[in-house]
């Protein structure tokens, strides 16, 4: 994550100068090699799991009465393929149980949709927020302190008082429900990412090309549509990807504070009290938010496709 | 020219940029030029000497602290309005996300041209800058020469009847640049547009212009017009190169532009201001 907030906080649109830029774009050799690096990268990290489970010390490594690697026994450290194994058992004892990746995909799916949600939320208010101290200089010096400090609050101080205002919001057919609150704290820490991202983008045109439009005598809407917009696209897009990363983390953390029931962030905290006779259970919702996780910025991925015109200027 | 309203009438005008501290700087001081309609004129002058101020003010990117500018009869302001000009920066300063077709039709679109007439003006436009075999190329494929005359095209593309360019050719190498300077003679015998053109090269202003107008730095001010008289654009070509009265034009504003105070004794076609 270090690296994507460090896409945003730096331009990588360069100064063309007189010397010929070329776009070193990332043709579909260089994705797969990615994805490649990518998978054995997995495969270190298993393979090393399963080398310091068996060789590594029952007792952990502890140094000067601290435990700096944590033991090696089944029960602290399960084997992968019992992790993976018990996947595919019931979740409980029961006769009608389903099995436990059921249980743990029905529960992805369902954080998905509320990380979704706020992930929008996020997004439009982000980018509502941005186009606001775009326009006007007033609005960003009085405004994005608020945004940056915004950030400062941490979500489990937040997540019971949105519950408790949500909780007396009613009108009509309309009354306010728990996974609303928890996509509105998901929406929160996914706004701040789009609205720092989408206003360094919308001010990341040259003044060249901002000189040619006031040449053109066309106003700020039209100025924004054709110049600051598309411009934006390559601060957007990373900013987009850590909104979509937060939403998931905010809505697993927002679950669990709130204690909403058919998420990952409640079978979280239900199988970890499993863990004592089923090493394996408490890893599985584990899985699972790797897996939102994966899934929200594939997609992402999926609108920089669309967007790849716009990233043009990235010159290397 | 009784009657005949001139393309670019700068009366008088002073610009002076205010600094934080100290007295600021004065980039323009009573800076006094008539454009005909139709002519080319060369603004060339040491570095910082106003040159790119003055264009600015001319297509009203930047307003004046005294002083009037109109062009074809109206306040710059309006003449921006009105589209009355087209402008090429130094820097092309092309979209990279649009094609060279895309980048020429810019501001065809933006002012609602309608789609089939933007693209047979942009063809047209390719086709008179050299670059038909690269419309659907982006600016990053293209290299500076290139990008620089899709800039030129899109100048063109509203057929504006004042062109202002700010050291188009400055990033060019000397070959490219030649031969840019031939294809601008072309197009303004074509056009018939009056341009205001920026450079920093004698021989560029020379060979382009009907008047030169030499500069002099802080504050920035006209020191003569040297009018060239090498004859009508359309007769222009590159024997012009070789000719005598080229070089002896070339000579009067070398010596203009070098020999500060010791300027030249009044030559032919050299306006004292
Ligand atoms: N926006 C500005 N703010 C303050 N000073 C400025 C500004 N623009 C220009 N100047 C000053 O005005 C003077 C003239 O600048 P200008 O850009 O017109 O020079 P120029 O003749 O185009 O030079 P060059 O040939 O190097 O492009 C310079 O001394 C510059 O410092
Ligand atoms: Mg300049």
């Amino acid at each position: 994550m270090p690296t994507q907030t460090e896409q945003i906080a730096r331009p990588r649109r360069s100064v063309r100068g007189a010397a010929e830029l070329r776009v070193r774009r990332a043709g579909m050799p260089q994705r797969l090699s990615g994805g490649l690096f990518g998978l054995a990268g997995l495969a270190v990290l298993a393979l090393v799991w399963e080398l310091y489970k068996s060789f590594g010390p029952a007792d952990g490594v502890i140094l000067g009465g601290v435990t700096v690697l944590p033991r090696t026994t089944d029960l602290a450290m399960p084997h992968l393929f019992v992790m993976a194994e018990r996947l595919f058992e019931p979740v409980t004892g029961a006769a009608s149980a389903s099995p436990l990746w059921l249980a743990v995909l029905q529960g992805s799916l369902f954080t998905l949709g509320i990380a979704a949600v706020g992930w929008l939320v996020g997004v439009t208010v982000g980018l509502a927020l941005a186009l606001l101290m775009q326009r006007f200089r007033l609005a960003e010096s009085a405004i994005l302190p608020w945004i940056i400090l915004s950030q400062t609050v941490p979500l489990i101080a937040i997540a019971p008082l949105v519950r408790r205002w949500g909780a007396q919001i009613q009108f009509g057919e309309f009354t306010w429900e728990s996974w609303m609150s928890v996509a509105l704290i998901a929406s929160y820490l996914a706004f701040f990412p789009v609205s720092i991202g989408a206003l360094r983008g919308l001010g990341s045109p040259d003044a060249n090309h901002v000189d040619l439009m006031h040449c053109y005598a066309v106003g700020w809407w039209k100025t924004l549509w054709r110049l600051r917009l598309p411009a934006s696209v390559s601060y957007l897009l990373p900013a987009l990807r850590l909104a979509a990363v937060s939403a998931v983390v905010g809505s697993v953390v927002a679950e669990v504070s709130i204690g909403l029931r058919g998420g990952i962030g409640r079978l979280i905290v239900e199988y970890a009290g499993a863990a004592g006779g089923d090493p394996g259970k408490p890893w599985a919702p584990i899985f699972g938010s790797i897996l939102v996780g994966l899934v929200a910025a594939g997609f992402v991925g999926l609108i920089s496709l669309f967007l790849r015109r716009f990233r043009r200027g990235e010159a290397a | 020219m009784t009657g005949i309203v001139p393309a670019v009438e700068v009366q008088g005008v002073t610009r002076r940029f205010a600094a934080r501290k100290g007295p600021g700087v004065t980039a323009l001081d009573d800076v006094s030029l008539t454009v005909a309609p139709g002519e080319f004129v060369s603004l060339i002058g040491p570095s910082g000497c106003g040159k790119s101020t003055l264009l600015r003010l001319v297509a009203d990117l930047d307003v004046p602290t005294s002083g009037s500018i109109e062009v074809f009869g109206k306040p710059a302001r309006q003449a921006r309005i009105d589209q009355d000009y087209g402008i090429a920066f130094q820097q092309a300063g092309l979209l990279p996300w649009r094609t060279v077709a895309g980048n020429i039709e810019l501001p065809l679109e933006l002012h609602g041209a309608g789609k089939a007439a933007r693209r047979r003006r942009a063809a047209e436009l390719i086709a008179l800058v050299g670059l038909s075999d690269f419309a659907g190329h982006y600016p990053d494929q293209l290299s500076g020469g290139m990008q620089q005359r899709v800039a030129i095209a899109r100048s063109l593309a509203e057929s504006p009847s004042l062109l202002l360019m700010d050291e188009p050719f400055g990033a060019l190498d000397e070959m490219t640049r030649e031969r840019m300077q031939n294809e601008l003679v072309r197009i303004c015998a074509e056009t018939q547009a009056a341009v205001v053109f920026v450079t920093h090269s004698i021989p560029e202003a020379v060979f382009l212009s009907t008047r030169v107008v030499v500069m002099s730095p802080r504050p920035g001010r006209i020191r003569s017009i040297v009018s060239v008289g090498l004859g009508e654009m359309s007769g222009r070509s590159e024997d012009l190169r070789e000719d005598e009265g080229f070089f002896r034009a070339l000579s009067q504003v070398r010596e203009l532009l070098h020999g500060d105070e010791a300027a030249p004794t009044g030559a032919r076609g050299v306006e004292r201001r």
